[in-house]
C-alpha cells in the first residue's frame, strides 16, 4: 500500500500526457475542421499547413485546442472518449448486440479459455511423462524449449484458414492456437515444477519405501504447485494474444480481434482504442483472478507467503 | 502403396523410440552426443512420418504440403525469403528491439535514482508487460505507415515494458552490504553503477533480452497483418495463405524458426561472455 500514492502519480502523469499528446497529434484536422466552420486560423490553406509542424501548428492557433479532444476519427483519441466509448458499449448496448464489446468480448473470452483448458491439460500431462521417462525427456524438452524462442505465433493465419477449408470455423481454431500458445510454457514450468524436490526429499521418500505414485502424488506434484501457477500467468497472456491474432486472418466479424481489424480497416480509432483497453482489461482480470486463485491455494497448502 | 507407407511411418516410428529409449537408459546417456542425438532422431523422425503420412493419405497440398515440397519452395524461393527477412527482421525486429532496449536501460536509470518513480512505475510496468501489447499494432500502423517504422515501433512498445521491468529488478540486485562498500570506498554514484551494480544486474538483463528477442518477432510479424508494404514475413504468410499456397507459408515459418532460434542463440552466446562468473553459468 506504501506505493498506492506514487502509482496514482504516475498514472495521472500518463493520462495528462495523453491530453498534451492529443493536441499536436490531432491539431491538422482540427484546424481544418475550424476553417471550414469559418473560424479564423493563422495560416490558411491545408496545402499550406500540411507543411508546418504540429507543435508549431498548435502553438499558433490555441483557439482551437478545444476541438482536438472531440473529434470523431482523431489520430489520438483523448482519454475521455475512449471512456466513454467503453462505457457506451459495454454498459449501454444490450449483450447481444453487434455493438456491445460485451459480445465482441465474449466471443474471445470463450475460445481463449477452451484453448487454455486444453493446452493446459496437454502441458501437465506431457510434463508427467517427461519427468518419468528418460527419453522422453531428452527426445521432447529440448524442442520444447526451442519453441520458446521461436515466434509460433505466425502459425495462426495458416491454422484459421486450412481449419476452415475443411468446415471447421468459430471458436475451435483459435481455441487450438491459444492451446498451442499456453501448452509450451506449462511444459516448460510444470517439468521444472515436478524436478523442484531435492534429491534429500525424494531420498526421504525412499526410505519411507514410497511408490513412484506416492512419491508423485504427495512429493513431487505439492512441490509443482508453484512453478504451475507462474506459467499459467504466462499462459493465459498467451492464450489471449492466440485468440486475438487467430480473428485476424479471416477478416472475422466477431470478437476484440475483429474490431481492432475492422476499427483500422474504416480509421475509427476511437473503436480500436477502446477494443485495445478492452483486451488489455480482459487480460489483466484473468491474470489477477489466476493469482488470486494462486493465493488461496498456496495458502491452503501452508506454503502461502 | 498408400497404406503401405502410412504404416512404414509407424514402423519408423517405434524404432527411432525403441533407439531412443536404448540410448537414454543407456551407459551413453549423459554424454553429448546423446544429448545432441536423442531430439535430433526425435524431429527428423517427426519429419519423415510427415512426408510419409502426407504422401501416404494423399493429404490435399491445401491442407498440410510434405517437408521435402516445403524445401523445395524454400531453397527454390531464396531471392523473396531473404528480401522479407531483411525487411522484417532486421529492419522491423532489429531496428525497434534496439530503440525499445535502449529506451528501457534510459529509463531504468531514471526510475533506479528516485525510490518515488520506483515505486510509482514499477507496478504500472509490471502490469502493462503482461498485457497483449500487440493489440496497439493497428494503431502504430496508422500513425507511422506500412512501411518498416511501423513495425519497429510496435516492436519497442512490446519490449520495452519486459526490459524495464527486468533491468530495474537486476538494478536492485546487489546487497545493502555491497553498496555500503562502495560507500565506504568514497564511489560516487556512476562508479558504483558500473562497477558493482550493473554487472550484478546483467543475469536479469540478459533474461530481459532473451524474452524480448521473441516477442520482437512476434511484433514484427502480427504488426504486417494489419498492413505492409508488398515485402515481408507477416505480408507473405497472410497472402499466400489466401492463395492457398501452404508450402510458401511453411517455408515462411522456417524462415522465422531459423531467424528466431539464431536471434535467441546470439543473446545467450552474448550472455555466456558477460556474466562467466554467474553459478548458472559456470556448471
Amino acid at each position: 500500500m506504501r506505493s498506492l500514492g506514487p502509482v496514482l502519480v504516475v498514472v495521472a502523469a500518463i493520462v495528462a500526457l495523453w491530453y498534451a499528446a492529443c493536441v499536436p497529434m490531432n491539431i491538422h484536422t482540427a484546424v481544418t475542421d475550424a476553417e471550414r466552420a469559418g473560424v479564423a486560423v493563422s495560416p490558411d490553406g491545408a496545402a499550406v499547413r500540411r507543411d508546418i509542424g504540429a507543435l508549431r501548428l498548435a502553438l499558433g492557433n490555441t483557439h482551437v485546442w478545444g476541438d482536438t479532444f472531440a473529434q470523431e476519427k482523431p489520430r489520438l483519441p483523448a482519454p475521455h472518449q475512449v471512456a466513454a466509448e467503453l462505457w457506451d458499449t459495454v454498459a449501454m448496448k444490450k449483450v447481444s448486440s453487434k455493438r456491445s464489446l460485451v459480445y465482441h468480448g465474449w466471443i474471445t473470452l470463450s475460445a481463449t479459455l477452451v484453448g487454455f483448458a486444453i493446452g493446459t491439460v496437454a502441458g501437465v500431462l506431457l510434463a508427467v511423462g517427461i519427468v518419468h521417462s528418460r527419453a522422453m525427456d531428452m527426445s521432447v524438452m529440448p524442442w520444447a524449449i526451442a519453441s520458446q524462442t521461436i515466434p509460433i505465433l505466425a502459425i495462426a493465419p495458416m491454422i484459421i484458414v486450412v481449419l476452415n477449408s475443411v468446415g471447421v470455423q468459430g471458436l475451435v481454431p483459435k481455441a487450438i492456437i491459444s492451446a498451442y500458445l499456453s501448452f509450451f510454457p506449462v511444459v516448460v514450468g510444470m517439468v521444472k515444477g515436478l524436478r523442484s524436490p531435492s534429491p534429500m526429499d525424494l531420498d526421504l521418500m525412499r526410505t519411507w519405501s514410497a511408490s513412484r505414485g506416492q512419491t508423485f502424488r504427495k512429493l513431487r506434484l505439492p512441490a509443482s504447485v508453484p512453478y504451475l501457477f507462474a506459467s499459467l500467468k504466462i499462459g493465459i497472456a498467451a492464450s489471449l494474444v492466440g485468440a486475438i491474432v487467430g480473428e485476424l486472418p479471416t477478416g472475422a466479424v466477431r470478437g476484440l480481434g475483429a474490431r481492432l481489424l475492422t476499427g483500422s480497416y474504416y480509421g475509427q480509432t476511437i473503436q480500436i482504442w477502446s477494443a485495445l483497453f478492452a483486451t488489455a482489461i480482459l487480460a489483466a482480470g484473468l491474470v489477477a483472478l489466476i493469482s488470486a486463485l494462486e493465493r488461496a491455494t498456496l495458502a491452503r497448502m501452508g506454503v502461502g507467503r | 502403396m498408400s497404406l503401405f507407407l502410412v504404416l512404414f511411418a509407424l514402423l519408423l516410428w517405434a524404432l527411432a523410440w525403441w533407439v531412443n529409449v536404448r540410448i537414454a537408459n543407456g551407459p551413453a546417456a549423459g554424454t553429448r552426443a546423446a544429448r545432441l542425438g536423442v531430439p535430433a532422431i526425435f524431429g527428423l523422425t517427426l519429419l519423415v512420418m510427415w512426408e510419409l503420412v502426407v504422401r501416404g493419405l494423399g493429404v490435399p497440398l491445401v491442407i498440410l504440403p510434405p517437408p521435402s515440397l516445403i524445401a523445395e519452395r524454400f531453397a527454390g524461393s531464396l531471392p523473396i525469403l531473404w528480401a522479407d527477412f531483411m525487411q522484417t527482421v532486421v529492419k522491423g525486429a532489429l531496428s525497434g528491439y534496439a530503440i525499445g532496449c535502449l529506451a528501457a536501460f534510459g529509463t531504468a536509470i531514471l526510475v533506479d535514482r528516485s525510490d518515488f518513480l520506483r515505486r510509482g512505475l514499477m507496478p504500472v510496468g509490471s502490469f502493462v508487460a503482461a498485457l497483449p501489447i500487440v493489440g496497439t499494432a493497428p494503431i502504430l500502423v496508422m500513425w507511422y505507415g506500412f512501411d518498416w517504422q511501423s513495425k519497429a515501433a510496435v516492436v519497442v512498445v512490446m519490449v520495452f515494458f519486459p526490459m524495464l521491468v527486468n533491468i530495474t529488478a537486476g538494478l536492485q540486485e546487489t546487497s545493502a552490504m555491497q553498496r555500503d562498500q562502495m560507500k565506504t570506498w568514497a564511489a560516487s554514484y556512476w562508479q558504483g553503477f558500473w562497477k558493482l551494480r550493473l554487472p550484478a544486474a546483467m543475469p536479469f538483463i540478459f533474461n530481459g533480452l532473451k524474452i524480448s528477442s521473441t516477442l520482437a518477432l512476434i511484433g514484427a510479424i502480427v504488426a504486417e497483418f494489419f498492413g505492409s508494404p508488398i515485402v515481408g514475413m507477416g505480408f507473405r504468410i497472410s497472402t499466400s495463405v489466401g492463395q492457398l499456397a501452404l508450402d510458401m507459408v511453411w517455408a515462411e515459418i522456417a524462415v522465422a524458426a531459423i531467424a528466431g532460434s539464431a536471434f535467441y542463440g546470439v543473446v545467450a552466446f552474448i550472455e555466456r561472455k558477460v556474466t562467466f562468473w554467474h553459478p548458472s553459468q559456470r556448471g
